[in-house]
C-alpha cells in the first residue's frame, strides 16, 4: 500500500495560510507535536474529486528558508525532507497575499526553485480588490511557471480549483527535491519578484484605508492604550456576564446526575466514589467551560482581526523597560488562556534570553485554570454589587487578579534581566498585517478544538486526580464509635495535618492544605478537592449537601483566609503541563525547577502578606 | 534625513541603510520586510508616550513595526520612489 501524499500548505505570516486551511479541512484538522520540538504540527485528510485522500500539513509562516526562530526551522526542515517525523511533501500549496505580492513572491520564487511540484494560491483577492488592486493569475502562472489557483477562504469556486489542480499534480513517482539548487540569491530573488508582481497587476490604487483609519486611533499613544485596556476590561468583564446562564445549566445536569446517581445506588462505597468523587469532583470543573471559552473566545478574535500584533505594538514601550520586547506581549497575553499555548508560542521569539525570561514570567498571567478558583471564592466572599455605572465588584476583583499577576510578571522580567537571563535586549520588528473581519468558521474551529482540549483535561488528570483524592480521603475509615472526622483520620487529611503547620502561619486551614496536594496536577483541581472534602465532610447531613460550594466555603473560612487564597493563586505555580512543557522548550530540568521554586516562593509571600494585611485591616 | 527624525505620513523612499550597526538577523529581517535601498517608505505611527516606542511604516504595501535603533540605521529622502532601481 502506498502512503497516502502528504501536500504542504506553506507562506508568509499573514498570507491567511490558516483559514486556508481551515476552508479545506473543516473541523477534521489532526493537532500534534513535531518530535523532539513543541512546535504544533497541524494536519487534515481532505478528498480529491476524484476520490483520493491526501493529508495537508499546515507550516508555521515564515519569510524564507533562513530560519531566525524554532518554528521556522521546522518549516524548512520539513520542506527539504529533513524533519524527524515528517516525509518529504509530494506536493507544495504556497500561499501568497494577493495585496502584498512584492514580498510575498519572494519566498514563493525560493520555494519554486526546490523543483517540487507546486501550486500557487493566490489567497485574499477580495481584501486586494477592497484595496484596488486587480490582479492577473494567468500572468502570474506563465511568469512563475507554476499554476496559480486565484482564492479566498470563504469561497468554494476557488477550493475546488485548488483541489483540481492538486489532483493532476499528484500523479508521478515519488517526489526528490531538485538537486543542488542554484541559488540566485535574495537581492536577485527580490528583484525578480518586484517584476514579477508589476507585470501581474492590472490597477492599483493606494491601498488600506480601513486599515490606515483604524490604525490611527489604535496606534495613538493615548487613544490606543485606552482601546487596549478598555478591550481587556470587557473581555474579563464578558468571562462573568455572559456566562453565568450556561453555567446554571451545568450545574442543573450535574445537580440532576448526583441525584440520579443517589437514588440508584444503595448507600456505600461505590455511591460516595460517584457522587463525592466523579460527579461533584470532575463536575466542578467541567462548570468552568463557558468563561474558558469566552476567553478564548476574545484571544482568538483579537488574533483574527489582526489587533493582537497592535496591542504588541501598544505594549513595546513597557516592556521594553523590563528588558523585554512588545513581541512577548503576544504569547504573555496566550497566557491569560493557558500558559502551555504561550509557552510555545514563543517560539516566535529569536532571541534566545528574550524567549527564557517569557517562558518564565508566563505562569504569572492568569490562565483560565485560575478562573474556576477564583470563580467560586470571588462567588463565595465578594458581595455582587455594583461600584459604578455598568462595573460590578466581582469582576473588578477578578480585574484586579489579573493585573497583580501582570505587574508581578513585569517585575520579574525586570529582575531576571540583570540577573538570570542578563544580556544584551533583543529588538523589536514585526509584520503588521491588515484589519479583516474574522471568519466564523475559524473561530468555531479553534474554540471546539480548545473546547476539547479542556475536556479532555476534565476526563483525565483532573479525573484521575479527583478519584486519587477521594481514595486517600476516604480510607482508613474512623474505628466505629471514634468522634475523630473520617477526613481527618484519612491518610490525605494526615498528611494535610504535617503539611498545615507550615501553610497555617499564612492564614491556611487544613481544607486548603489537603485541596493544594491533589492541586498539584493542575490548578482548577482546588476547587474539584475542596468540593469533594466538603462533600465527603457533609457525608449524611442532606442539608449541607443541598448547598453549593462557595455557601459551605463562606461558613467555614475567614474573609483574609479566601483574600490569602486568591493571593496563593496569583502565583502558584501547579500544573504539571506547564512544568512539562517548559522543560521541553528549555531542553532540561534547570530551569522548570528554578521557575517552580521561585513562584511558590512568591505565591508564598504575597498569601502570607495578604493574610496578616487583611487581619491587621479588622476583615 | 534619518527615518526617525523623518515626518510622519510624508511619502519617501530609503536612500541608504548602515546595516553595519544593526545585528545579522534583525538586518535579515528587515530586508525580508522589504527595506532596501530605493524601495518606498512611510512613517505612519510612532508609539508610546513621548515617542519612546515603536515606530511603525509603510514599506511597499506591507506595514511594520521597528524600534528606534533600527530607524537610525535608515537612510531616508523624501519624494516618490525612485524608477531606477
Amino acid at each position: 500500500m502506498t502512503a497516502i501524499p502528504l501536500v504542504a500548505l506553506v507562506g508568509n505570516p499573514n498570507a491567511g495560510k490558516s483559514a486556508l486551511f481551515n476552508a479545506l479541512t473543516g473541523a477534521r484538522q489532526k493537532l500534534g507535536n513535531y518530535p523532539g520540538v513543541t512546535v504544533e504540527r497541524k494536519s487534515g485528510r481532505i478528498s480529491l474529486d476524484d476520490g483520493r485522500p491526501v493529508e495537508l500539513v499546515d507550516l508555521p509562516g515564515t519569510y524564507s528558508l533562513d530560519p531566525t526562530s524554532p518554528d521556522e526551522q521546522v518549516t524548512r526542515d520539513v520542506i527539504l525532507g529533513r524533519q524527524e517525523g515528517e516525509r518529504l511533501p509530494d506536493a507544495l500549496v504556497i500561499v501568497v497575499d494577493a495585496s502584498n505580492l512584492d514580498n510575498h513572491l519572494r519566498f514563493a520564487l525560493e520555494l519554486i526553485a526546490l523543483g517540487l511540484p507546486t501550486i500557487v494560491a493566490l489567497n485574499m483577492v477580495d481584501l486586494a480588490t477592497r484595496d484596488g488592486l486587480e490582479l492577473d493569475a494567468n500572468t502570474l502562472s506563465a511568469d512563475l511557471g507554476v499554476p496559480v489557483i486565484a482564492t479566498v477562504a470563504v469561497r468554494k469556486r476557488g477550493l475546488d480549483h485548488l483541489r483540481g489542480a492538486l489532483e493532476g499534480m499528484l500523479d508521478g513517482g515519488p517526489r526528490q527535491l531538485r538537486p543542488s539548487v542554484p541559488d540566485i540569491g535574495f537581492d536577485a530573488r527580490r528583484a525578480e519578484a518586484r517584476r514579477i508582481a508589476r507585470a501581474a497587476i492590472v490597477t492599483e490604487t493606494p491601498s488600506r484605508r480601513l486599515t490606515a483609519a483604524v490604525d490611527r486611533v489604535a496606534l495613538h499613544p493615548v487613544m490606543g492604550l485606552v482601546v487596549l485596556l478598555s478591550l481587556l476590561f470587557v473581555m474579563f468583564q464578558a468571562v462573568y456576564a455572559w456566562s453565568q446562564p450556561p453555567i446554571t445549566m451545568i450545574e442543573g445536569w450535574a445537580a440532576a446526575a448526583a441525584d440520579a446517581a443517589s437514588a440508584a445506588l444503595p448507600d456505600g462505597l461505590l455511591r460516595s466514589f460517584l457522587v463525592d468523587g466523579v460527579i461533584n469532583g470532575v463536575g466542578s470543573v467541567i462548570v468552568f467551560l463557558p468563561q474558558i471559552l469566552i476567553l478564548f473566545f476574545f484571544i482568538l478574535m483579537l488574533e483574527a482581526t489582526g489587533y493582537m500584533t497592535r496591542a504588541a505594538f501598544m505594549m513595546d514601550g513597557l516592556m521594553a523597560r523590563v528588558g523585554l520586547s512588545g513581541r512577548a506581549f503576544i504569547p504573555l497575553l496566550s497566557s491569560f488562556a493557558c500558559a502551555v499555548p504561550g509557552i510555545m508560542a514563543t517560539r516566535t521569539i529569536s532571541d534566545p534570553k528574550d524567549r527564557l525570561t517569557t517562558i518564565l514570567i508566563a505562569p504569572l498571567m492568569t490562565c483560565s485554570a485560575r478562573l474556576p478558583v477564583y470563580a467560586v471564592i470571588i462567588g463565595a466572599f465578594i458581595p455582587a454589587q455594583t461600584v459604578g455605572p455598568g462595573i460590578g465588584l466581582q469582576g473588578l476583583v477578578l480585574f484586579i487578579l489579573y493585573v497583580a499577576g501582570i505587574i508581578g510578571a513585569l517585575i520579574v522580567a525586570l529582575i531576571l534581566r540583570v540577573t538570570v537571563t542578563k544580556g544584551k535586549s533583543s529588538g523589536f520588528l514585526m509584520e503588521m498585517p491588515k484589519y479583516q473581519f474574522p471568519r466564523i468558521q475559524d473561530i468555531l474551529i479553534g474554540l471546539w478544538q480548545r473546547a476539547v482540549i479542556f475536556l479532555k483535561r476534565a476526563g483525565t488528570i483532573i479525573f484521575a486526580s479527583t478519584v486519587i483524592l477521594w481514595l486517600l480521603l476516604s480510607f482508613p475509615k474512623p474505628p466505629v464509635g471514634s468522634n475523630v472526622s473520617p477526613v481527618d483520620y484519612s491518610i490525605a487529611g494526615r498528611i494535610a495535618g504535617g503539611l498545615n503547620v507550615v501553610m497555617e502561619p499564612i492564614g491556611f486551614n487544613r481544607d486548603i492544605s489537603l485541596a493544594l496536594i491533589p492541586a498539584m496536577a493542575a490548578r482548577e483541581v482546588a476547587v474539584s478537592a475542596l468540593a469533594t472534602v466538603y462533600s465527603l465532610e457533609a457525608n449524611d447531613d442532606e442539608a449541607a449537601l443541598e448547598r453549593s460550594l462557595g455557601d459551605r466555603l463562606k461558613g467555614r473560612w475567614s474573609l483574609p483566609t479566601a483574600l490569602a487564597f486568591l493571593a496563593w493563586f496569583v502565583f502558584a505555580p501547579q500544573c504539571i503541563s506547564t512544568i512539562a512543557v517548559t522543560r521541553r522548550e528549555t531542553n532540561g530540568w534547570r530551569w522548570p525547577a528554578f521557575m517552580v521554586g521561585y513562584l511558590f516562593a512568591l505565591a508564598y509571600c504575597a498569601a502570607g502578606i495578604t493574610f496578616w494585611i487583611a487581619t491587621a485591616a479588622g476583615l | 534625513m534619518r527615518l526617525h527624525l523623518f515626518p510622519l505620513r510624508q511619502p519617501g523612499y530609503i536612500d541608504s541603510v548602515d546595516w553595519s550597526v544593526l545585528s545579522a538577523s534583525e538586518g535579515q529581517r528587515l530586508r525580508e520586510f522589504g527595506v532596501c535601498e530605493g524601495a518606498s517608505i512611510e512613517a505612519l505611527h510612532r508609539g508610546g508616550l513621548m515617542g519612546r516606542g515603536p515606530l511603525a511604516c509603510k514599506v511597499g504595501r506591507m506595514t511594520i513595526a521597528m524600534r528606534r535603533n533600527h530607524a537610525e540605521a535608515i537612510d531616508v529622502r523624501s519624494g516618490p520612489e525612485t524608477p531606477a532601481q
